[in-house]
């Protein structure tokens, strides 16, 4: 028990330290990777090429005033980004980095994953909800309907390896691909499309673009964190890095064969699994225009779900033949 | 030159009712778009009357930029005109001044040296280019948001609008406000070597036009946006004068560079774009084209540009004591924006008795309370975005 709890408390340190830093160099890393796509350099100013460009940004925000609107639900303003930050850093706590490496591996784990996934709406909601803005009340209502319909194809997507490998442990799906084959690799008709649902359907739970109806700058200004100044804003900016990070992390495993891999160490693997999905989202955001949220959710219920569904048939049809 | 069709003006829903008609309950959310929004395209301001995600009705405000400048043009001399004007369309300069110009050389019957028109039309081309590079790219802004693929969008057509803004500082030392265009021809001469330069930067702008129409016009999601998306038919942007991009996106065939020809365009064939459906891809489709007709006008006139002197000569011995006989003069041109007219009432003074400009984007505004209803907030950006609005030229 004690030593159970000992090895948690090590690991859940280890790994949100691991995760803060990763966020931060991935911030840097998207700036530059943008940067080169719009015929720019990036930041270059703050440390070497730029990179304590990060550090430089959080310093500002934590100088910034603290705004609470009149007539805002102050509780729930500043409760908020405290839980966005939380949900998406609980869901790292059973990502499998190698064997070895995972702080907690559930018997439930993608289950978990799911469900902290889902819990990150009600912080976008209740910052809409807090605001006392029209601008954020109409990001909130987005992300709330555009969250509930993408949790649907993403749940049903990730069930395609859960039941071709017979287990809701992260652990022992990657060992079951390490044992066989990627889900991408073989069946790859079954774990392709299951895999680019995934992914799609990530990119509309982490709000990115084309899917970032909520935020959507160019229509509501910065949607649900309108109102959101200094620390409570870097929360915010925050925990969608981190949502991003931590669920291309749960993307590799899944289907990407996680820390397998040759002739290096299954961490290397990993690491480099998660950075390909990551980069692959940030490539996409820097490319394309945002969706109508009408357009969203045609998308997801008239060809997600029922994509998904089939290709939950398949997999158990799959595993019930061979 | 095609004759307009008679209009019929039909019976039409009248946008402008009280809101008490649309809401008797008063249940709807009234949201200020702008005049601090980011994507209003300076300091315009909509009222936005919604349900849900839905608009019910728009009410415009413009004058957020309003600075008097028709009232200050009338207290100074005819060539100290120039440079204020610069400042209307701060998108397209070049032809504000062309207009204004020729408004004072139809009242002074002053003949402008054919170099000098050649030039005009020359810099009226580049800059159609510029203007239309610089649409593109915020349209994509507000489509694809400042965080994402519209910003990408818009800095590669920035980087192409460089070029030509660097072209335009060789000639005149300015890169935006250039105040050339004067009294009877230009100010500057085109250096040696220009030609070469514009030839040169075209062949980068050409093939890249085509990039720009891969990452927009033949993208899905562009696409999805945009079709049938501020649907305006023929009819309505008759009425409302709507001119430019905007109209010939519907459908209508009017250019008044090819129907009414000035300076160059007299001598060299200008192919007018147009498109059907007068929705925000047509009017897409139709900026986009005229971007390539241009680059071939472009190529097609810098080296025919005639030798020759490039300023008629000064009327009397001081430029600023030019006076201009009493009576009053309209002309129009064809700017990348649409019709731009300069209405002059002369009382024989050396400074004008009234100026009036006449901007296409005010015009083109005046449609939002028609289209815009029964989009979502989201098509609003879109359809406003669509429509090109300087809100310089707009307020004045």
């Amino acid at each position: 028990m004690s030593e159970g709890l000992v090895h948690g408390v090590v690991y859940s340190v280890v790994i949100v330290t691991v995760v803060l830093t990763a966020t931060a160099m991935a911030l840097w890393f998207e700036r530059k990777f943008a940067a080169r796509l719009q015929t720019r350099l990036g930041p270059t100013m703050v440390g070497p090429s730029g990179l304590l460009q990060p550090v430089a940004d959080l310093l500002k925000l934590l100088q910034k005033e603290d705004i609470v609107p009149a007539n805002a639900d102050a509780v729930i303003f500043n409760l908020v980004p405290l839980l966005a930050a939380l949900a998406a850093l609980g869901a790292a706590a059973v990502v499998p980095f190698s064997p070895s490496v995972v702080a907690s591996d559930l018997d439930v784990g993608v289950l978990y994953v799911l469900a902290i996934g889902a819990v990150t709406v009600l912080p976008v909601f209740g910052a809409g909800w807090a605001s006392n803005n029209k601008l954020a009340l109409l990001g909130g209502m987005r992300a709330v309907a555009q969250s509930i319909s993408y949790e649907v194809p993403l749940l049903l997507s990730a069930m395609v390896p859960v039941i071709l490998s017979g287990s809701l442990r992260l652990g022992t799906i990657v060992q079951a691909q390490a044992d066989h084959h990627w889900f991408v690799v073989w069946p790859f008709f079954i774990g392709i499309p299951a895999f680019f649902i995934f992914v799609l359907a990530m990119l509309a739970e982490s709000n990115r673009i084309p899917f970032d109806i909520p935020e959507a700058e160019s229509e509501l200004v910065a949607g649900v964190t309108t109102e959101y100044t200094g620390i409570k804003f870097a929360l915010f900016y925050m925990a969608e890095y981190i949502h991003t990070l931590v669920a291309s992390a749960v993307g590799a495993a899944l289907f990407l064969g996680g820390w397998d891999g040759p002739f290096r160490p299954g961490l290397h693997w990993m690491v480099l699994k998660t950075l390909l999905l990551f980069v692959a989202v940030y490539w996409i955001r820097w490319s394309l225009l945002r969706f109508r949220s009408d357009q969203l959710m045609a998308l997801c219920w008239k060809y997600l779900v029922p994509a998904s569904v089939l290709l939950v048939g398949a997999a158990a049809v799959w595993v019930v033949l061979v | 030159m095609t004759a307009l069709q008679t209009v019929h003006i039909t019976r039409r829903v009248d946008p402008h009712l009280p809101i008490d008609r649309y809401d008797p309950e008063g249940e709807l959310m009234l949201l200020h778009f702008g005049p601090q929004h980011p994507s209003t395209h300076g300091v315009f301001r909509m009222d936005l009357y919604l349900d849900g995600e839905k608009v019910v009705k728009v009410v415009p405000h413009v004058g957020y930029l309003h600075r008097a400048v028709e009232k200050l043009c009338e207290t100074l001399a005819y060539v100290q005109i120039t440079p204020i004007v610069d400042k209307n369309d701060y998108v397209s300069p070049m032809t504000n001044e062309q207009a204004l110009n020729m408004a004072f050389e139809a009242a002074l019957k002053l003949e402008v040296p054919r170099r000098a028109r050649w030039m005009r039309s020359l810099f009226a081309e580049l800059q159609r280019i510029a203007s239309h590079l610089l649409w593109l790219g915020t349209f994509a802004l507000d489509l694809g948001g400042a965080l994402g693929g519209g910003a990408t969008v818009f800095l590669h057509c920035f980087r192409e609008r460089e070029l030509v803004l660097d072209l335009f500082e060789e000639v005149t030392g300015a890169r935006f406000h250039y105040n050339t265009h004067t009294l009877g021809g230009n100010r500057h001469d085109l250096p040696a070597g220009w030609s070469a330069k514009v030839k040169a930067a075209l062949d980068i702008i050409g093939p890249r036009l085509d990039e720009y129409e891969s990452m927009t016009l033949q993208n899905r999601i562009f696409l999805d946006r945009t079709t049938g998306v501020g649907r305006l038919d023929a009819e309505l942007a008759l009425d409302l004068g709507i001119t430019g991009p905007i109209l010939r996106a519907c459908g209508v065939d009017h250019d008044l560079r090819r129907d009414a020809p000035f300076h160059a365009y007299d001598e060299v064939k200008v192919n007018v774009v147009t498109a059907q459906g007068g929705d925000c891809l047509a009017r897409a489709r139709v900026r986009i084209g005229e971007m390539r007709e241009s680059v071939r006008l472009v190529r097609e006139m810098v080296d025919a540009v005639p030798e020759g002197t490039i300023n008629a000569g000064r009327p009397v011995k001081l430029p600023v004591q030019t006076k201009i006989p009493h009576g009053q003069v309209y002309v129009a041109i064809e700017t990348p924006r649409g019709e731009l007219g300069t209405y002059l009432i002369s009382d024989g003074t050396q400074f004008p008795y009234r100026l009036k400009i006449r901007p296409p984007s005010l015009h083109a505004l005046s449609a939002l309370p028609y289209i815009i209803p029964g989009a979502t907030v989201s098509d609003a950006v879109a359809i406003l975005g669509s429509m090109d609005p300087i809100m310089g030229e707009v307020d004045r």
